[in-house]
């Protein structure tokens, strides 16, 4: 069997089942924006690191936590409208990591790759990385859910009941800043936070708890992955954009169905 | 009657955009007491309600909470996004990690509204949601309620059955209640002082006492004034302020 494809299927559903229950925090939280910003930013990040030549996943990884502290911090001080703010930052760090990239004359680097992802050229290194993210997310994932939860729902009764708003906040904001620092190389700068709400946004739909949405949006990302994977292998297609019109298909299904619940 | 003291503010000032919001602002909340606190818009009620729950600090005074105080906290208004399936059951219980909780039914029959157990919480009318709540602000057991405008959104006989349902709760679990509310005249039976803000503390006493005091009256004016006096059968002109309160014989911004 190629072992390319199964690094991709592995990579990609563990990815997939992550970025469901984060994605969920970003649909509820409404943060879609954010990952965008934070995925535009990474690109920045690649850049520097092509032109200094250093590890490209760990550079992806640390730009990544850079950006989201300082969206954090910036978010704190509140001297632009959020939306503003994130606009600025996304499109400027995504103008200057491609103005770097072209400058530098790496001949090499492949800049669809980036920008769409590349899943058919994960390597084993690639995925000792992605298994160990995603290991270590979902082992806090499913430590704080209740506290993110809650603090998702009303901030300050979270305060008031004692949580350490702060704290979880930052740290929920690095999870989804790493999840996307390892998505990607799956389905690319542009396409990642589709991954994340897409799903979560079609679970939405036959879920009546937090849980089941959550559930519901990792399993429908696996299934996009899954038919992406196959239909980028036997027609040869680019595997994010498969991956996110198969996302947008099982949507597009789920929706399509006459409403049985709230 | 126990006296015993839940949280003491002294002298807490504050100033935001160099507006000053509070200005030596003391007050006292004590076990099995309900306070209300009212005053015009931009007085500083909320600020100061967010610096009692400790979600802002004040720039100077101090603010003494007994220890381990357990506050159960009312927000003004609770906007809980669609896109998030939540059960009536589930936000009550959202707020207790690591705290003894009391069972959601229990809280939510105790504000009679037992039946929406099961409801999805965005699906909820406003008056529902205000009742659903104070269950979530009851589920801990609290030494002190803490209510911002309870009775927003509710209609007038929901008005009188809800704050009938706070007096209840107050003495049914000895706690003691700070209470934002523009209705004087529904609370004025059950509570036991009234403090009259903006900025500064201009009046503050018994319910009656208040409604009659100067500093009231310029603030609210007669007609208000007029509907308490229905109310109220005490005319006693006393102008007496306990020694610790900031005496606002002059100086009023407003006409």
């Amino acid at each position: 069997m190629y072992d390319f494809i199964i690094y991709a299927v592995i990579a990609g559903l563990l990815i997939a089942a992550l970025a469901g229950p984060l994605g969920c925090f970003v649909v509820w939280r409404r943060m879609s924006y954010f990952g965008d910003t934070l995925a535009h930013s990474s690109l920045l990040g690649v850049a520097l690191a092509i032109v200094a030549s250093i590890n490209l996943q760990l550079a992806i990884i640390i730009s990544c936590a850079v950006f989201a502290a300082i969206l954090l911090l910036l978010e704190k001080r509140q001297m632009l409208a959020t939306d503003t703010l994130l606009g600025i930052i996304a499109h400027s760090t995504l103008a200057f990591g491609l103005l770097i990239l072209s400058l530098s004359d790496m001949v090499q680097v492949n800049l669809m790759a980036f920008l769409f992802g590349d899943l058919l050229t994960i390597t084993q290194q690639d995925l000792i990385w992605i298994v160990a993210t995603c290991v270590v997310l979902a082992g806090l994932l499913y430590h704080f859910w209740g506290e993110f939860l809650a603090l998702t729902v009303h901030k300050e009764l979270a305060i008031v009941e004692g949580l350490p708003v702060e704290r979880l906040y930052a740290l929920l904001v690095l999870m989804i800043a790493m999840l996307i620092a390892v998505a990607m190389k799956i389905v690319g700068v542009l396409l990642i936070t589709s991954l994340l709400i897409i799903p979560a946004a079609a679970a939405r739909r036959l879920a009546s708890t937090p849980e089941q949405m959550a559930l519901g949006a990792a399993v429908i990302g696996c299934l996009a992955v899954a038919g992406g994977v196959t239909l980028s292998f036997y027609l040869d297609t680019p595997a994010g954009p498969s991956i996110v019109a198969c996302a947008c298909v099982c949507f597009l299904l789920i929706y399509a169905r006459p409403v049985t619940r709230v | 009657m126990s006296h015993e003291i839940l949280v003491e503010a002294r002298d807490v000032s504050l100033s935001l955009g160099g507006r000053k919001i509070l200005d030596r602002v003391n007050l006292t909340l004590n076990k099995g007491k309900l306070l209300t606190l009212i005053g015009p818009n931009g007085a500083g009620k909320t600020t100061l309600v967010r610096i009692v729950l400790g979600l802002m600090q004040g720039e100077s005074g101090k603010l003494v909470r007994k220890p381990g105080l357990r506050i159960g906290y009312m927000p003004q208004k609770v906007f809980v996004e669609p896109t998030l399936p939540l059960t009536v059951e589930r936000f009550i219980q959202l707020g207790a990690r690591g705290q003894k909780v009391v069972a959601a039914n229990k809280v939510l029959d105790e504000v009679k509204v037992g039946h929406l157990l099961r409801q999805q919480v965005s699906a909820l009318s406003g008056g529902e949601m205000q009742r659903v709540l104070l269950a979530r602000a009851l589920s801990h057991s609290p030494d002190l309620l803490v209510l911002d405008e309870p009775a927003q959104g509710v209609d007038i006989n929901g008005q009188t059955e809800l704050y009938e349902l706070i007096n209840t709760i107050r003495e049914r679990h000895h706690c003691g209640v700070m209470m934002v509310s523009h209705d004087l005249h529904l609370v004025m039976a059950a509570t036991d002082e009234v403090i009259c803000l903006n900025q500064h503390i201009c009046c503050h006493g018994k319910p009656e006492h208040v409604s009659n005091d100067p500093a009231y009256l310029a603030l609210f004016g007669k007609r208000q004034a007029a509907t308490l006096a229905v109310y109220t059968h005490h005319h006693n002109h006393d102008h007496d302020i306990a020694g610790d309160v900031i005496k606002p014989k002059d100086g009023h911004r407003h006409v």
